[in-house]
């Protein structure tokens, strides 16, 4: 079942096309990365799941229904740029925000009452955002995203501005959310954020998905068949056998690629008939960043390199 | 609860709390009964100090008695002309007049010199002509071989009044009104187009502040997350409407306790502020000819068609806030964080305020000539025109009318400041032309 589905949505803008027949689904309950450069069409497609503008085609569902005038309620919506009233005071400016989004004045109450709690912020009840650190103030805003209990969270870059202490805070927040069931989507062009938080993925540059996947398949799609051997003896006293081909030596370590026939137990095989000691084997996957920065240099470059597997 | 009413209610709630709302409701009528009491007190000083002037008569017509006035006292001297050229400001006078010999009595025009301390202002110096004239033609008839009582019956004064205003006469047809009424008119009019024009810039600026204030804190998102553009940029209108006119209902009572408390303290009649000067004059030429002023005052007053005057005033009062505040909201929401790129685009709205108070005046001299109909009719003037008109009773199909298109204005010109307002709010960091603002409106959602 999927919470999100984004089928062949379309937006233009004047001079450019923000989003071109766009597609992807998330899962419930998983966690979601939207990734891309800036300018490649996230907060586009963001602004459009939570109702802010419309697509000029396509379709979006929410939890299996398009999108109407209820579904602003059950998202949760986080943008990069962060802003609260500053001379309102934090809880009637909690309690407005989550009326806004449909609760009833008790359920806001009970639910704000909640997350200060959680989040040990009973002393800033009366206080003015103004009288805040920045810290204190991405609580709020935190607790602003979730007191009406979204469904789907959708978290636009949010880490950025925050101290490692507070990021630490809130991805354990995002964690927690996710395991009660809350669908979250995130949108970075942090990829090693993502690498550690997101089961699933969608690579986006100039509007147009590049990669659709888990992350995990994602790594290895992009594997190049790279391993890094240990051994006791330093590397130069063995040399590879036919259909290994050299990539770096350096003391006792070699890293070396596989050619397409062959296998990494040949290898093996015949360094332990050489009565040579392995201490570590292991493959090399490429990081997000590596592919991202791949992809969307290809994707901006076209004429450099053209037959790297190009996902739709 | 509805999302809008939530708005307005924040709207109204965070604004009516705040100490400086407090301030402005309680010290602006506060100022304005120290203005009262200030120009209250300078008045009656001001017709203290009168003049004393030297008169040096050499022509024998004058006398203490033709001289005789309230404001300016005259005394004679004897002293050579020469000398009191030189001493009349030592002498204690602050003008001296020279009167030559008057030999040929055919001549109509006689030249007579003063020398002044100060500057005399135009008021002062026909204020002295006057007395010399009246001295001099007393002096002539005196003198002349008339028959003093023939020529008293030759006097006459026409007064022309309504015959409206006749009981007798209730079944002719015709308007009813004084020509007091005019004055209590042009008073009333001009009270209620200045009413629309401060609403106009202190409320509409208001809500312009606080729309720009939500796109640079950068609330905006989120809240739009949650809401449509319009009910945000509506629920705004309507909360800071209901300040202003919470404002108005406190000031409606304080203000005339306070004008009260004023005048008692002065022991003088009150007068209004600098607009409503023309009209004190007229009742105070009224009040001399006529003793018993105060209560035809108070008949016309009574006499006005308030019942229809105030409902048609709230109409205009609302419709213009609604327009005028829709397009401040417009403009707040396409300015980034400076407000200095704020004068460009307001420009078009300052205008049409402005020129609607220019067109007053010929309201008044011709309350239905073609100019005031044309101003009553078009919705951008008629909050101003149409208020301004009421007192003159325009015919009643043309207040129609002016309601309809007055609507039909609301409608069009919310909608069309919620299209520039839905793409203002997420514009940062360009500077926006009048030229773009024309753009937004045709953008797709």
């Amino acid at each position: 079942m999927n919470i999100l589905s984004i089928k062949n949505v379309l937006k233009v803008y004047q001079h450019y096309t923000a989003l071109d027949h766009a597609n992807f689904e998330v899962r419930k309950g998983s966690i979601f990365g939207l990734l891309g450069p800036n300018g490649a069409g996230k907060t586009t497609l963001i602004r459009i799941i939570t109702g802010i503008t419309r697509a000029d085609e396509g379709e979006i569902l929410l939890d299996g229904t398009p999108l109407n005038n209820h579904h602003p309620n059950e998202i949760g919506y986080m943008p990069e740029e962060r802003g609260l009233y500053k001379k309102m005071k934090v809880a009637d400016q909690l309690m407005y925000l989550a009326q806004l989004k449909g609760m009833s004045n008790e359920d806001a109450k009970k639910s704000i009452r909640f997350w200060f709690e959680r989040l040990g912020m009973e002393e800033w009840w009366n206080k003015k955002i103004e009288e805040l650190s920045k810290g204190m103030q991405q609580k709020v805003q935190f607790v602003a995203t979730v007191a009406h209990n979204p469904k789907l969270l959708i978290l636009d870059e949010p880490f950025t501005g925050l101290d490692p202490l507070n990021a630490d805070l809130l991805k354990e927040e995002i964690y927690k959310l996710n395991q009660q069931g809350v669908s979250i989507l995130f949108s970075t062009h942090r990829m090693e954020q993502v690498e550690e938080i997101c089961d699933d993925i969608v690579l986006i540059n100039k509007g147009r998905i590049l990669i659709n996947d888990s992350v995990a398949s994602v790594r290895n799609q992009f594997k190049q068949n790279q391993f890094v051997l240990h051994t006791d003896k330093a590397a130069s006293v063995w040399s590879l056998p036919a259909g290994f081909e050299e990539v770096e030596i350096e003391g006792n370590s070699r890293t070396f690629r596989v050619s397409p026939g062959h296998h990494s137990n040949e290898l093996l095989s015949h360094l332990i008939q050489q009565g040579i000691g392995i201490q570590s084997f292991h493959e090399i996957l490429p990081g997000l960043n590596e592919i991202f920065i791949k992809l969307v240099t290809q994707e901006n470059h076209p004429t450099h390199n053209q037959n790297t597997n190009n996902h739709e | 609860m509805n999302k809008t009413l939530l708005i307005i209610k924040r709207e109204y709630i965070s604004r009516v709390l705040k100490k400086s709302f407090l301030l402005v409701t309680l010290l602006t009528p506060l100022g304005i009964g120290l203005i009262i009491f200030l120009a209250g007190l300078f008045a009656a000083k001001g017709s203290q100090s009168s003049k004393k002037i030297v008169v040096k008569d050499e022509s024998g017509i004058l006398t203490p008695q033709s001289l005789e006035g309230k404001e300016i006292v005259y005394e004679f001297s004897s002293d050579k002309l020469d000398s009191l050229k030189k001493n009349y400001v030592k002498q204690g006078y602050d003008i001296m007049v020279h009167v030559p010999p008057y030999v040929d009595d055919t001549l109509a025009t006689h030249q007579i010199a003063y020398y002044s301390k100060e500057k005399l202002s135009l008021l002062q110096i026909e204020q002295i002509e006057e007395k010399m004239e009246q001295a001099f033609k007393d002096y002539k008839l005196e003198h002349s071989t008339l028959d003093k009582i023939a020529l008293k019956k030759l006097d006459i004064k026409i007064k022309l009044e309504n015959a409206m205003l006749n009981e007798k006469d209730k079944d002719a047809v015709g308007d009813k009104s004084s020509k007091f009424s005019s004055a209590i008119a042009s008073g009333l009019s001009y009270g209620m187009g200045f009413l629309m024009y401060i609403v106009i810039f202190v409320f509409g600026g208001m809500v312009m502040r606080s729309v720009m204030e939500e796109k640079i804190n950068r609330i905006v998102e989120v809240m739009i997350s949650s809401v449509k553009p319009f009910q945000l940029m509506l629920g705004k209108i309507v909360g800071v409407g209901l300040v202003g006119l919470t404002q108005l209902a406190i000031w409606m009572i304080i203000i005339p306790v306070i004008i009260t408390i004023t005048t008692m303290a002065l022991g003088a009649p009150p007068s209004a502020g600098p607009e409503m000067n023309q009209t004190a004059e007229t009742i105070q030429k009224l009040q001399q000819e006529n003793p018993d002023v105060m209560q035809i005052f108070l008949k016309e007053l009574a006499a006005i068609n308030w019942a229809l005057i105030l409902p048609v005033f709230v109409v205009f009062f609302l419709g213009g806030y609604f327009i005028y505040s829709s397009l401040f909201a417009a403009v707040g929401s396409a300015v980034g964080d400076d407000i200095g790129d704020s004068q460009q685009l307001m420009m078009p709205l300052t205008i049409p305020v402005i020129l609607a108070m220019v067109m007053i005046p010929s309201v008044f001299t011709n309350p239905n000539g073609p100019l005031a109909v044309f101003g009553s009719l078009f919705p951008l003037f008629s909050p101003i025109i149409m208020p301004a008109r009421l007192p003159f009773e325009p015919p009643g199909w043309q207040i129609a009318l002016s309601i309809v298109f007055l609507i039909a204005g609301v409608l069009f010109f919310t909608w069309l400041a919620g299209r520039i307002y839905r793409v203002g709010i997420l514009m940062y960091g360009k500077k926006v032309t009048l030229k773009e603002l024309g753009k937004w409106m045709f953008y797709k959602d």
